[in-house]
């Protein structure tokens, strides 16, 4: 018998366990879900799957009774528009100042402490400020996210371009480069699957800032409509939009995760060689 | 060429090179040796630019170095020698990049051509022209290294410094190596300044050899730093001198060879 930390499970072993207790939790959810139906048709709290799709669809397939719109794809358009928006800013501005102060001791010495000092201001204390600032548009939103995780994007930038190999820019100035040239050709695309994974990392937070700006002040998005419906206790609405939110941030992840191997092929190797 | 004047270097109180008075002359190939520690990489990194000496001169044609590395100097390393985000052939096309334009180095029109060809015959030279697209992780230590050279090459330094540049390669490969240093050190009339830790390949490669270490070992300041204790034109050296150095540079090694051969 070997060691369990030697055991390690087969492929098909190792997608079982993996589904094993997603399968459990659905099974648990439903045999509770029954139960609480059996004992009062009328119960909100656990509805059935047949209540849940019904809901999701009808948010999906029928025009709205108010608005005449598909609630569903209004909400998810309103909400990636934001999201997107929010963590592309983010991502370039926290780009240029991680490269910017990884590479050039001299701001980094400057704007070094003021970055960590904002990185640890709580972007939800300063939604107020925001409100009052931009308004409750889509603008205060859009400028939440992006100051909610641009630190995190330019900290970890900062220091994946510290932590080039220093020979790689020496090896680059004996070739007769100057710093700009070393900012674009050398670190810059060294950097770009860096972002990309940093950017990876903030989604979930990026969806946090979301859905809190949306649930305070808005007349649409994901975040909104499930703050909406719980009024009314819909729990067959907001749980298909959960698992809906979900879906869509596990999508965007594997996305970027693919690009990432399909553009630069050396950075998953590099890694896969250090680990 | 290159002059070192009473040259020392300390970090704090720890002293690690003293008084090194030496001159090196265009088409040298010097090899240095010497005990982990004794300052032969310093010394390197001060022609590197990398490090400044704290006492003396070092002068490049009469003139002090600069302080940074630049393109007068080329430079090969154990590893992290090449781009990793680039190809085979683009690690050494940014070579032209770098050169050619100041700005964001974008090759003007029918600058590219020629140096793709300069590029593609040091590849061939190399042994690297059927590999031109793969990344360097995807090349064998060895490939790398001939890549890092070629690399190097083409940024035309007056100067080549080899930082233990086979010191992760297997003994075969490690041959080749030597092979290819040799006939391209020949062919452009490059200096070479090389460390290693082989002395073998100290004797085996290279114009002169120089062995650094501490001038006295049973000194009573531990702070003492190493100087050049020899300087040796190589190709009529006796065997007895070989094993006196390795001994020096290698005491626990041979100490222990000495004794598992009794």
């Amino acid at each position: 018998m070997k060691k369990v930390i030697n055991q390690t499970p087969g492929p098909i072993w190792g997608i079982f366990l993996g589904l094993l207790p997603l399968i459990l939790i659905v099974v648990l959810y439903a045999a509770a879900s029954d139960a609480r139906l059996l004992a009062n048709p009328g119960d909100k709290l656990l509805p059935g799957f047949d209540q849940m799709w019904n809901a999701f669809s009808r948010m999906a397939l029928e025009p709205s009774k108010r608005t005449g719109e598909y609630l569903l794809w209004v909400d998810t358009y309103s909400s990636m528009i934001r999201l997107l928006v929010g963590v592309l800013i983010a991502a370039i501005l926290g780009m240029f100042l991680g490269i910017l102060l990884g590479s050039l001791p001299y701001l980094n010495a400057g704007f070094s402490p003021l970055l960590t000092v904002t990185s640890l201001v709580p972007p939800l204390a300063i939604l107020p400020i925001l409100l009052i600032i931009f308004g409750v548009g889509e603008v205060s939103k859009i400028v939440l996210i992006a100051i909610g995780i641009t630190p995190f994007i330019a900290r970890d930038i900062q220091r994946s371009t510290q932590n080039i190999p220093r020979e790689q820019l020496i090896k680059a100035q004996t070739l007769g480069a100057n710093s700009v040239q070393m900012i674009f050709r050398v670190i810059t695309p060294q950097m770009m699957p860096k972002l990309i994974d940093a950017v990876r990392l903030s989604l979930g937070a990026a969806w946090l800032f979301l859905i809190a700006a949306e649930a305070i002040a808005s007349t649409n998005g994901l975040g909104y409509r499930i703050f909406l419906v719980r009024r009314y206790m819909s729990m067959d609405i907001i749980i298909p939009y959960v698992v809906w939110i979900t879906l869509l941030s596990f999508l965007m992840d594997i996305l970027l995760a693919k690009l990432n191997r399909w553009f630069y092929p050396w950075h998953f190797k590099e890694q896969a060689k250090n680990d | 060429m290159i002059e070192a004047k009473n040259l020392f270097k300390y970090y704090g109180k720890q002293s690690v090179l003293e008084k090194m008075n030496v001159t090196i002359r265009q088409g040298e190939f010097i090899t240095m040796v010497g005990p982990s520690g004794c300052g032969k990489s310093t010394f390197l990194k001060m022609i590197l630019g990398t490090e400044k000496p704290s006492q003396g001169k070092l002068l490049l044609n009469g003139k002090s170095f600069p302080n940074e590395p630049s393109a007068e100097i080329g430079v090969v390393f154990q590893q992290y020698s090449v781009f990793s985000h680039l190809t085979v052939l683009d690690n050494l096309l940014i070579v032209g990049r770098f050169k050619r334009n100041k700005t964001l180095g974008f090759f003007a029109k029918g600058q590219k051509r020629p140096f793709v060809e300069k590029a593609l015959a040091l590849l061939e030279k190399v042994g690297l022209d059927n590999v031109l697209d793969k990344y360097p992780h995807e090349l064998s230590g060895g490939m790398a290294q001939r890549l890092a050279i070629a690399q190097a090459l083409l940024g035309e330094p007056k100067i080549l410094l080899l930082d233990e540049p086979f010191g992760a390669l297997d003994p075969g490969t490690r041959k080749d190596m030597h092979k290819l240093v040799l006939e391209l050190w020949k062919e452009l009339g490059i200096t070479i300044v090389m460390v290693t830790h082989d002395l073998k390949e100290g004797f085996y490669l290279g114009t002169r050899l120089w062995v650094f270490d501490k001038a006295n070992h049973y000194s009573v300041n531990k702070n003492q730093g190493s100087t050049l204790i020899y300087d040796l034109p190589i190709g009529n050296n006796e065997p007895e001198l070989y094993r006196e150095l390795d001994n020096r540079i290698h005491p626990v090694e041979s100490f222990i060879i000495s004794q598992s051969a009794k």
